[in-house]
Protein backbone atom coordinates (compact mmCIF):
# COMPACT_ATOMS: atom_id res chain seq x y z
CA UNK A 1 0.00 0.00 0.00
CA UNK A 2 1.44 3.39 -0.98
CA UNK A 3 1.96 6.01 1.72
CA UNK A 4 0.28 8.72 -0.35
CA UNK A 5 -2.27 7.67 -2.93
CA UNK A 6 -3.70 10.41 -5.14
CA UNK A 7 -6.50 8.97 -7.23
CA UNK A 8 -8.16 10.86 -10.12
CA UNK A 9 -8.21 14.17 -8.23
CA UNK A 10 -9.83 17.27 -9.71
CA UNK A 11 -10.23 20.67 -8.10
CA UNK A 12 -12.08 23.79 -9.22
CA UNK A 13 -12.15 27.41 -8.15
CA UNK A 14 -15.62 28.21 -9.44
CA UNK A 15 -15.39 27.53 -13.14
CA UNK A 16 -11.61 27.48 -13.20
CA UNK A 17 -10.11 24.04 -13.03
CA UNK A 18 -6.88 23.98 -11.01
CA UNK A 19 -6.32 20.23 -10.92
CA UNK A 20 -7.41 17.94 -13.72
CA UNK A 21 -7.66 14.23 -13.03
CA UNK A 22 -4.35 13.86 -11.20
CA UNK A 23 -3.27 10.35 -10.27
CA UNK A 24 -0.02 9.34 -8.64
CA UNK A 25 1.38 7.56 -5.61
CA UNK A 26 4.27 7.96 -3.21
CA UNK A 27 5.52 4.74 -1.64
CA UNK A 28 6.95 4.44 1.83
CA UNK A 29 10.51 5.71 1.87
CA UNK A 30 10.18 7.18 -1.59
CA UNK A 31 11.17 10.73 -2.53
CA UNK A 32 9.02 12.25 -5.26
CA UNK A 33 9.80 15.65 -6.74
CA UNK A 34 6.96 17.64 -8.31
CA UNK A 35 7.99 20.31 -10.79
CA UNK A 36 6.45 22.40 -13.52
CA UNK A 37 5.90 26.00 -14.57
CA UNK A 38 4.27 28.39 -12.12
CA UNK A 39 0.50 28.16 -12.11
CA UNK A 40 0.62 24.52 -13.11
CA UNK A 41 -1.09 23.42 -9.89
CA UNK A 42 1.83 21.72 -8.16
CA UNK A 43 1.50 23.68 -4.92
CA UNK A 44 -2.24 23.11 -4.95
CA UNK A 45 -1.73 19.40 -5.47
CA UNK A 46 0.59 19.05 -2.51
CA UNK A 47 -1.80 21.04 -0.29
CA UNK A 48 -4.62 18.64 -1.11
CA UNK A 49 -2.66 15.81 0.48
CA UNK A 50 -3.28 17.13 4.00
CA UNK A 51 -6.59 18.75 3.02
CA UNK A 52 -5.39 22.34 3.31
CA UNK A 53 -7.04 22.58 -0.11
CA UNK A 54 -10.31 20.65 -0.50
CA UNK A 55 -10.93 18.68 -3.68
CA UNK A 56 -14.14 18.27 -5.65
CA UNK A 57 -13.47 14.96 -7.37
CA UNK A 58 -11.38 11.90 -6.71
CA UNK A 59 -9.86 10.37 -3.62
CA UNK A 60 -6.68 10.85 -1.61
CA UNK A 61 -5.39 8.36 0.95
CA UNK A 62 -2.52 8.95 3.32
CA UNK A 63 -1.29 5.82 5.08
CA UNK A 64 -4.66 4.24 4.30
CA UNK A 65 -6.75 7.13 5.69
CA UNK A 66 -9.21 8.78 3.32
CA UNK A 67 -8.38 12.49 3.46
CA UNK A 68 -11.68 13.72 2.05
CA UNK A 69 -13.97 11.47 4.04
CA UNK A 70 -16.06 13.81 6.24
CA UNK A 71 -15.62 11.30 9.07
CA UNK A 72 -11.83 11.62 9.01
CA UNK A 73 -10.46 13.60 11.94
CA UNK A 74 -8.35 16.07 10.00
CA UNK A 75 -6.25 17.40 12.91
CA UNK A 76 -5.21 13.84 13.74
CA UNK A 77 -4.31 13.12 10.13
CA UNK A 78 -2.47 16.40 9.64
CA UNK A 79 -0.43 15.84 12.78
CA UNK A 80 1.05 12.77 11.06
CA UNK A 81 1.88 14.62 7.85
CA UNK A 82 4.71 17.12 8.16
CA UNK A 83 4.54 20.20 5.96
CA UNK A 84 7.13 22.81 5.09
CA UNK A 85 6.01 26.02 3.42
CA UNK A 86 7.59 28.36 0.92
CA UNK A 87 7.46 31.27 3.38
CA UNK A 88 8.45 29.18 6.43
CA UNK A 89 5.35 30.21 8.42
CA UNK A 90 7.06 30.03 11.77
CA UNK A 91 4.97 31.70 14.45
CA UNK A 92 6.69 35.08 14.90
CA UNK A 93 5.33 35.75 18.39
CA UNK A 94 6.76 32.51 19.80
CA UNK A 95 10.37 31.54 20.42
CA UNK A 96 11.95 28.77 18.39
CA UNK A 97 11.48 26.37 21.31
CA UNK A 98 7.79 27.29 21.63
CA UNK A 99 7.34 26.96 17.87
CA UNK A 100 8.60 23.40 18.13
CA UNK A 101 6.65 22.35 21.20
CA UNK A 102 3.23 24.02 20.74
CA UNK A 103 1.60 21.38 18.54
CA UNK A 104 3.36 18.50 20.33
CA UNK A 105 1.67 19.59 23.56
CA UNK A 106 -1.69 20.68 22.11
CA UNK A 107 -2.18 17.95 19.54
CA UNK A 108 -0.15 14.96 20.67
CA UNK A 109 -0.70 15.62 24.37
CA UNK A 110 2.99 15.45 25.25
CA UNK A 111 4.27 17.07 28.42
CA UNK A 112 5.96 20.42 27.96
CA UNK A 113 9.33 19.02 29.11
CA UNK A 114 9.12 16.03 26.80
CA UNK A 115 8.08 18.26 23.88
CA UNK A 116 10.95 20.67 24.56
CA UNK A 117 13.50 17.84 24.73
CA UNK A 118 12.29 16.34 21.50
CA UNK A 119 12.17 19.74 19.82
CA UNK A 120 15.74 20.46 20.81
CA UNK A 121 16.86 17.06 19.54
CA UNK A 122 15.55 17.92 16.08
CA UNK A 123 16.94 21.41 16.38
CA UNK A 124 20.35 19.80 16.89
CA UNK A 125 19.78 17.71 13.81
CA UNK A 126 19.33 20.82 11.70
CA UNK A 127 22.27 22.43 13.49
CA UNK A 128 20.42 25.23 15.29
CA UNK A 129 20.25 24.11 18.93
CA UNK A 130 21.93 27.28 20.18
CA UNK A 131 19.12 29.41 18.71
CA UNK A 132 16.35 27.80 20.73
CA UNK A 133 15.44 30.91 22.71
CA UNK A 134 15.46 33.32 19.79
CA UNK A 135 12.42 34.59 17.94
CA UNK A 136 12.03 33.64 14.27
CA UNK A 137 12.57 37.24 13.20
CA UNK A 138 16.11 37.08 14.60
CA UNK A 139 17.09 34.22 12.28
CA UNK A 140 18.09 34.23 8.63
CA UNK A 141 15.72 32.79 6.03
CA UNK A 142 17.72 29.58 5.74
CA UNK A 143 17.77 29.15 9.50
CA UNK A 144 14.03 29.80 9.71
CA UNK A 145 13.33 27.15 7.10
CA UNK A 146 15.50 24.64 8.97
CA UNK A 147 13.55 25.41 12.14
CA UNK A 148 10.35 24.85 10.17
CA UNK A 149 11.65 21.45 9.09
CA UNK A 150 12.54 20.60 12.69
CA UNK A 151 9.08 21.74 13.78
CA UNK A 152 7.45 19.36 11.31
CA UNK A 153 9.79 16.50 12.27
CA UNK A 154 9.16 16.84 15.99
CA UNK A 155 5.58 15.66 15.39
CA UNK A 156 7.03 12.29 14.23
CA UNK A 157 5.34 12.44 10.82
CA UNK A 158 4.91 9.38 8.61
CA UNK A 159 5.65 11.52 5.55
CA UNK A 160 6.74 15.06 4.73
CA UNK A 161 5.39 17.55 2.21
CA UNK A 162 7.62 20.37 0.99
CA UNK A 163 6.00 23.26 -0.87
CA UNK A 164 8.79 25.10 -2.69
CA UNK A 165 10.96 25.15 0.44
CA UNK A 166 13.81 27.11 -1.14
CA UNK A 167 11.99 29.51 -3.46
CA UNK A 168 11.87 32.36 -0.94
CA UNK A 169 15.52 32.03 0.09
CA UNK A 170 18.55 34.04 -0.89
CA UNK A 171 20.76 31.90 -3.15
CA UNK A 172 23.51 31.47 -0.55
CA UNK A 173 21.04 29.95 1.90
CA UNK A 174 19.48 27.39 -0.41
CA UNK A 175 22.11 24.74 0.17
CA UNK A 176 21.88 24.66 3.95
CA UNK A 177 18.18 23.80 3.58
CA UNK A 178 18.74 21.31 0.77
CA UNK A 179 21.46 19.58 2.82
CA UNK A 180 18.95 18.96 5.61
CA UNK A 181 16.45 17.62 3.09
CA UNK A 182 19.00 15.33 1.46
CA UNK A 183 19.94 13.93 4.85
CA UNK A 184 16.26 13.38 5.61
CA UNK A 185 15.79 11.51 2.34
CA UNK A 186 18.82 9.35 3.08
CA UNK A 187 17.34 8.51 6.47
CA UNK A 188 14.39 6.98 4.64
CA UNK A 189 11.71 9.65 5.13
CA UNK A 190 8.82 9.53 2.67
CA UNK A 191 8.86 12.89 0.91
CA UNK A 192 6.81 14.76 -1.65
CA UNK A 193 8.69 17.86 -2.71
CA UNK A 194 7.54 20.70 -4.93
CA UNK A 195 10.73 22.38 -6.10
CA UNK A 196 12.66 23.77 -9.01
CA UNK A 197 15.94 22.52 -7.59
CA UNK A 198 16.80 19.94 -10.23
CA UNK A 199 20.11 19.26 -8.51
CA UNK A 200 18.20 18.06 -5.48
CA UNK A 201 15.90 15.98 -7.68
CA UNK A 202 18.87 14.45 -9.41
CA UNK A 203 20.56 13.60 -6.13
CA UNK A 204 17.79 12.03 -4.06
CA UNK A 205 14.52 11.75 -5.97
CA UNK A 206 13.19 8.32 -6.88
CA UNK A 207 10.62 9.77 -9.21
CA UNK A 208 9.86 13.10 -10.82
CA UNK A 209 6.37 14.36 -11.60
CA UNK A 210 5.97 17.12 -14.15
CA UNK A 211 2.78 19.16 -14.12
CA UNK A 212 1.32 21.61 -16.60
CA UNK A 213 -2.02 23.47 -16.42
CA UNK A 214 -3.39 21.26 -13.68
CA UNK A 215 -2.48 17.96 -15.26
CA UNK A 216 0.23 15.47 -14.43
CA UNK A 217 1.99 15.38 -17.77
CA UNK A 218 4.89 13.16 -16.85
CA UNK A 219 5.38 10.74 -13.97
CA UNK A 220 8.70 9.02 -14.48
CA UNK A 221 11.68 7.59 -12.68
CA UNK A 222 14.48 10.07 -12.20
CA UNK A 223 16.63 8.47 -14.87
CA UNK A 224 13.83 8.52 -17.43
CA UNK A 225 12.82 12.08 -16.63
CA UNK A 226 16.28 13.58 -16.93
CA UNK A 227 17.31 11.20 -19.70
CA UNK A 228 14.44 11.27 -22.13
CA UNK A 229 11.23 12.98 -21.02
CA UNK A 230 8.38 11.76 -23.17
CA UNK A 231 6.28 14.91 -23.39
CA UNK A 232 7.39 17.89 -25.40
CA UNK A 233 6.29 20.25 -22.65
CA UNK A 234 8.60 18.60 -20.13
CA UNK A 235 11.48 18.69 -22.62
CA UNK A 236 11.00 22.43 -23.10
CA UNK A 237 10.79 23.00 -19.36
CA UNK A 238 13.96 21.02 -18.68
CA UNK A 239 15.80 22.76 -21.46
CA UNK A 240 14.87 26.12 -19.99
CA UNK A 241 15.85 25.50 -16.41
CA UNK A 242 18.96 23.42 -17.02
CA UNK A 243 20.58 25.74 -19.61
CA UNK A 244 21.53 28.75 -17.56
CA UNK B 1 -12.12 89.34 33.30
CA UNK B 2 -11.41 86.38 35.53
CA UNK B 3 -12.00 88.52 38.60
CA UNK B 4 -15.48 87.27 39.24
CA UNK B 5 -14.57 83.62 39.03
CA UNK B 6 -14.28 81.46 42.10
CA UNK B 7 -11.59 78.89 41.32
CA UNK B 8 -11.73 77.58 44.84
CA UNK B 9 -14.93 75.73 44.00
CA UNK B 10 -12.78 73.24 42.11
CA UNK B 11 -10.56 72.57 45.10
CA UNK B 12 -13.56 72.15 47.35
CA UNK B 13 -15.29 69.70 45.03
CA UNK B 14 -12.21 67.65 44.14
CA UNK B 15 -13.01 64.70 46.44
CA UNK B 16 -16.54 64.43 45.05
CA UNK B 17 -15.44 64.90 41.45
CA UNK B 18 -12.84 62.20 41.58
CA UNK B 19 -14.06 59.77 44.22
CA UNK B 20 -17.59 59.61 42.83
CA UNK B 21 -17.37 60.92 39.28
CA UNK B 22 -14.03 59.75 37.94
CA UNK B 23 -14.32 56.36 39.62
CA UNK B 24 -17.55 55.77 37.78
CA UNK B 25 -16.16 56.99 34.46
CA UNK B 26 -13.08 54.80 34.71
CA UNK B 27 -15.05 51.76 35.88
CA UNK B 28 -17.49 52.12 33.01
CA UNK B 29 -14.66 52.62 30.50
CA UNK B 30 -12.68 49.60 31.67
CA UNK B 31 -15.68 47.26 31.93
CA UNK B 32 -17.15 48.37 28.60
CA UNK B 33 -13.74 47.98 26.98
CA UNK B 34 -13.31 44.42 28.30
CA UNK B 35 -16.83 43.42 27.33
CA UNK B 36 -16.61 45.20 23.99
CA UNK B 37 -13.28 43.56 23.18
CA UNK B 38 -14.59 40.08 23.93
CA UNK B 39 -17.84 40.56 22.03
CA UNK B 40 -15.99 42.39 19.27
CA UNK B 41 -13.48 39.55 18.84
CA UNK B 42 -16.30 37.02 18.57
CA UNK B 43 -18.10 39.27 16.08
CA UNK B 44 -14.90 39.63 14.03
CA UNK B 45 -14.47 35.87 13.90
CA UNK B 46 -18.10 35.55 12.82
CA UNK B 47 -17.63 38.18 10.12
CA UNK B 48 -14.65 36.30 8.74
CA UNK B 49 -16.36 32.92 9.05
CA UNK B 50 -17.04 30.93 5.92
CA UNK B 51 -20.52 30.17 7.27
CA UNK B 52 -22.60 32.72 5.38
CA UNK B 53 -25.28 33.20 8.00
CA UNK B 54 -22.76 33.97 10.75
CA UNK B 55 -20.89 36.54 8.71
CA UNK B 56 -24.16 38.18 7.57
CA UNK B 57 -25.50 38.38 11.09
CA UNK B 58 -22.31 39.95 12.40
CA UNK B 59 -22.17 42.29 9.40
CA UNK B 60 -25.74 43.45 9.96
CA UNK B 61 -25.03 44.03 13.64
CA UNK B 62 -21.94 46.10 12.96
CA UNK B 63 -23.63 48.15 10.26
CA UNK B 64 -26.62 48.85 12.47
CA UNK B 65 -24.53 49.94 15.45
CA UNK B 66 -22.29 52.13 13.38
CA UNK B 67 -25.20 53.88 11.69
CA UNK B 68 -27.06 54.90 14.84
CA UNK B 69 -26.01 57.79 17.12
CA UNK B 70 -24.64 56.56 20.43
CA UNK B 71 -26.97 58.86 22.34
CA UNK B 72 -29.97 57.18 20.74
CA UNK B 73 -28.72 53.73 21.65
CA UNK B 74 -28.25 54.85 25.24
CA UNK B 75 -31.81 56.17 25.35
CA UNK B 76 -33.37 53.19 23.65
CA UNK B 77 -31.60 50.80 25.88
CA UNK B 78 -32.48 52.59 29.04
CA UNK B 79 -36.18 52.67 28.19
CA UNK B 80 -36.55 49.41 26.28
CA UNK B 81 -34.45 46.88 28.11
CA UNK B 82 -36.64 46.79 31.24
CA UNK B 83 -39.64 45.89 29.08
CA UNK B 84 -37.78 43.38 26.91
CA UNK B 85 -36.30 41.85 30.05
CA UNK B 86 -39.70 41.73 31.70
CA UNK B 87 -41.20 40.06 28.66
CA UNK B 88 -38.40 37.49 28.50
CA UNK B 89 -38.62 36.78 32.22
CA UNK B 90 -42.34 36.22 31.92
CA UNK B 91 -41.99 33.97 28.90
CA UNK B 92 -39.35 31.94 30.69
CA UNK B 93 -41.63 31.71 33.68
CA UNK B 94 -44.51 30.44 31.53
CA UNK B 95 -42.22 27.96 29.86
CA UNK B 96 -41.44 26.14 33.08
CA UNK B 97 -43.17 27.66 36.15
CA UNK B 98 -41.73 25.14 38.58
CA UNK B 99 -38.16 24.93 37.33
CA UNK B 100 -36.56 28.02 35.89
CA UNK B 101 -39.70 30.04 36.66
CA UNK B 102 -39.33 29.37 40.37
CA UNK B 103 -35.67 30.37 40.26
CA UNK B 104 -36.65 33.63 38.60
CA UNK B 105 -39.38 34.39 41.09
CA UNK B 106 -37.08 33.62 43.99
CA UNK B 107 -34.44 35.90 42.56
CA UNK B 108 -36.56 38.76 41.26
CA UNK B 109 -39.86 38.40 43.08
CA UNK B 110 -42.76 40.47 41.87
CA UNK B 111 -40.96 41.46 38.66
CA UNK B 112 -41.84 38.19 37.02
CA UNK B 113 -45.34 39.12 35.89
CA UNK B 114 -46.97 39.78 32.55
CA UNK B 115 -46.25 43.30 31.31
CA UNK B 116 -44.16 44.36 34.29
CA UNK B 117 -40.74 45.81 33.44
CA UNK B 118 -37.69 44.60 35.31
CA UNK B 119 -35.35 46.98 37.08
CA UNK B 120 -32.07 47.23 35.26
CA UNK B 121 -30.53 50.28 36.83
CA UNK B 122 -28.69 53.10 35.18
CA UNK B 123 -25.23 51.60 35.62
CA UNK B 124 -26.07 48.16 34.22
CA UNK B 125 -28.00 49.76 31.40
CA UNK B 126 -25.16 52.09 30.41
CA UNK B 127 -22.61 49.29 30.73
CA UNK B 128 -24.60 47.03 28.40
CA UNK B 129 -25.13 49.88 25.96
CA UNK B 130 -21.47 50.82 25.75
CA UNK B 131 -20.41 47.19 25.52
CA UNK B 132 -22.64 46.36 22.57
CA UNK B 133 -21.96 49.69 20.89
CA UNK B 134 -18.18 49.55 21.25
CA UNK B 135 -18.18 45.89 20.23
CA UNK B 136 -19.13 46.98 16.71
CA UNK B 137 -16.07 49.23 16.50
CA UNK B 138 -13.71 46.75 18.17
CA UNK B 139 -15.06 44.15 15.74
CA UNK B 140 -13.94 46.17 12.74
CA UNK B 141 -10.53 46.76 14.30
CA UNK B 142 -10.10 43.08 15.13
CA UNK B 143 -11.26 42.08 11.68
CA UNK B 144 -8.54 44.20 10.13
CA UNK B 145 -6.10 42.72 12.65
CA UNK B 146 -7.01 39.14 11.86
CA UNK B 147 -6.89 39.83 8.13
CA UNK B 148 -3.42 41.33 8.49
CA UNK B 149 -2.12 37.90 9.56
CA UNK B 150 -1.23 35.96 6.43
CA UNK B 151 -3.31 32.95 5.44
CA UNK B 152 -0.12 30.91 5.65
CA UNK B 153 -0.08 31.20 9.45
CA UNK B 154 -3.51 29.60 9.56
CA UNK B 155 -2.29 26.88 7.17
CA UNK B 156 0.78 26.27 9.31
CA UNK B 157 -1.38 25.80 12.40
CA UNK B 158 -3.71 23.44 10.60
CA UNK B 159 -0.83 21.51 9.05
CA UNK B 160 0.53 20.81 12.54
CA UNK B 161 -2.84 19.32 13.53
CA UNK B 162 -4.17 22.28 15.51
CA UNK B 163 -7.91 22.81 15.14
CA UNK B 164 -9.66 26.09 14.30
CA UNK B 165 -9.92 27.31 17.91
CA UNK B 166 -6.35 26.39 18.78
CA UNK B 167 -5.04 28.04 15.63
CA UNK B 168 -7.08 31.17 16.29
CA UNK B 169 -6.35 31.32 20.00
CA UNK B 170 -2.65 30.45 19.93
CA UNK B 171 -1.45 31.78 16.61
CA UNK B 172 -3.70 34.26 14.84
CA UNK B 173 -5.34 36.26 17.65
CA UNK B 174 -2.17 36.90 19.72
CA UNK B 175 -0.51 38.35 16.62
CA UNK B 176 -3.63 40.26 15.59
CA UNK B 177 -3.97 41.75 19.08
CA UNK B 178 -0.36 42.82 19.11
CA UNK B 179 -0.70 44.53 15.74
CA UNK B 180 -3.90 46.18 16.80
CA UNK B 181 -2.96 47.41 20.29
CA UNK B 182 -2.42 51.06 19.23
CA UNK B 183 -5.75 51.26 17.38
CA UNK B 184 -7.59 49.44 20.16
CA UNK B 185 -6.21 51.86 22.74
CA UNK B 186 -7.12 54.85 20.59
CA UNK B 187 -10.66 53.52 20.36
CA UNK B 188 -10.66 53.12 24.14
CA UNK B 189 -9.66 56.75 24.59
CA UNK B 190 -12.64 57.69 22.44
CA UNK B 191 -14.78 55.43 24.62
CA UNK B 192 -13.46 57.21 27.71
CA UNK B 193 -14.72 60.51 26.32
CA UNK B 194 -17.99 59.03 25.08
CA UNK B 195 -18.92 57.72 28.51
CA UNK B 196 -19.73 61.31 29.43
CA UNK B 197 -22.92 60.84 27.40
CA UNK B 198 -24.42 58.93 30.32
CA UNK B 199 -25.36 62.34 31.70
CA UNK B 200 -28.64 61.88 29.82
CA UNK B 201 -29.46 59.13 32.31
CA UNK B 202 -28.65 61.51 35.20
CA UNK B 203 -25.72 59.33 36.20
CA UNK B 204 -22.93 60.91 38.21
CA UNK B 205 -19.95 60.25 36.03
CA UNK B 206 -17.08 62.76 36.04
CA UNK B 207 -18.86 65.25 33.79
CA UNK B 208 -22.14 64.62 35.61
CA UNK B 209 -20.48 65.38 38.96
CA UNK B 210 -18.90 68.55 37.60
CA UNK B 211 -22.21 69.60 36.14
CA UNK B 212 -24.05 69.05 39.42
CA UNK B 213 -21.59 71.19 41.36
CA UNK B 214 -21.66 73.79 38.62
CA UNK B 215 -25.39 74.15 38.84
CA UNK B 216 -25.60 73.97 42.62
CA UNK B 217 -23.00 76.71 43.10
CA UNK B 218 -23.71 78.63 39.93
CA UNK B 219 -20.09 78.13 38.81
CA UNK B 220 -20.68 76.82 35.27
CA UNK B 221 -17.64 78.32 33.56
CA UNK B 222 -15.17 77.20 36.21
CA UNK B 223 -16.45 73.66 36.48
CA UNK B 224 -16.86 73.03 32.75
CA UNK B 225 -13.42 74.48 32.07
CA UNK B 226 -11.94 72.23 34.69
CA UNK B 227 -13.81 69.18 33.38
CA UNK B 228 -12.55 69.89 29.86
CA UNK B 229 -9.03 70.27 31.21
CA UNK B 230 -9.14 66.91 33.00
CA UNK B 231 -10.54 65.09 29.95
CA UNK B 232 -7.88 66.72 27.83
CA UNK B 233 -5.00 65.78 30.12
CA UNK B 234 -6.08 62.15 30.43
CA UNK B 235 -6.93 61.64 26.76
CA UNK B 236 -3.87 63.46 25.49
CA UNK B 237 -1.44 61.59 27.73
CA UNK B 238 -3.23 58.44 26.63
CA UNK B 239 -2.54 59.20 22.97
CA UNK B 240 1.07 60.07 23.73
CA UNK B 241 1.44 56.71 25.43
CA UNK B 242 -0.10 54.98 22.43
CA UNK B 243 2.34 56.75 20.13
CA UNK B 244 5.32 55.59 22.17
CA UNK B 245 3.94 52.07 22.28
CA UNK B 246 3.57 52.13 18.50
CA UNK B 247 7.25 52.89 18.05
CA UNK B 248 8.17 50.13 20.47
CA UNK B 249 5.94 47.54 18.79
CA UNK B 250 7.29 48.50 15.39
CA UNK B 251 10.81 47.70 16.61
CA UNK B 252 9.78 44.30 17.93
CA UNK B 253 8.13 43.43 14.64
Amino acid sequence: MPMIDIDHVSKFYGDFQVLDDCTTTVDKGEVVVVCGPSGSGKSTLIKTVNALEPIQKGDIRVDGVHVNDPKTKLPKLRARVGMVFQHFELFPHLTVRQNLSLAQVKVLGRRQKEADDRGIRYLERVGLAEHKDKFPGQLSGGQQQRVAIARALSMDPVCMLFDEPTSALDPEMINEVLDVMVQLAKDGMTMMVVTHEMGFANKVANRVIFMDSGRIVEDASKADFFGKPRSERAQQFLAKILHH
Amino acid sequence: MFGNFDWDVIRRSLPYLFRDGMTFTVTLTVLAMSGGLMLGTILAMMRLSSVAILSRLAGAYVNLMRSVPLLLVIFWFYFLVPYIGGYLFHQLYLLNPNGIGKVLVDAFGYQVEAGRPIQVGAFASSLITFTIFEAAYYCEIMRAGIQSISRGQMYAGYALGLNYWQTMGRIVLPQAFRNMIPVLLTQTIILFQDTSLVYVLSITDFLGAASKIAQRDGRLVEMYLFAAFVYFVISFSGSLLVKRLQVKLAVIR
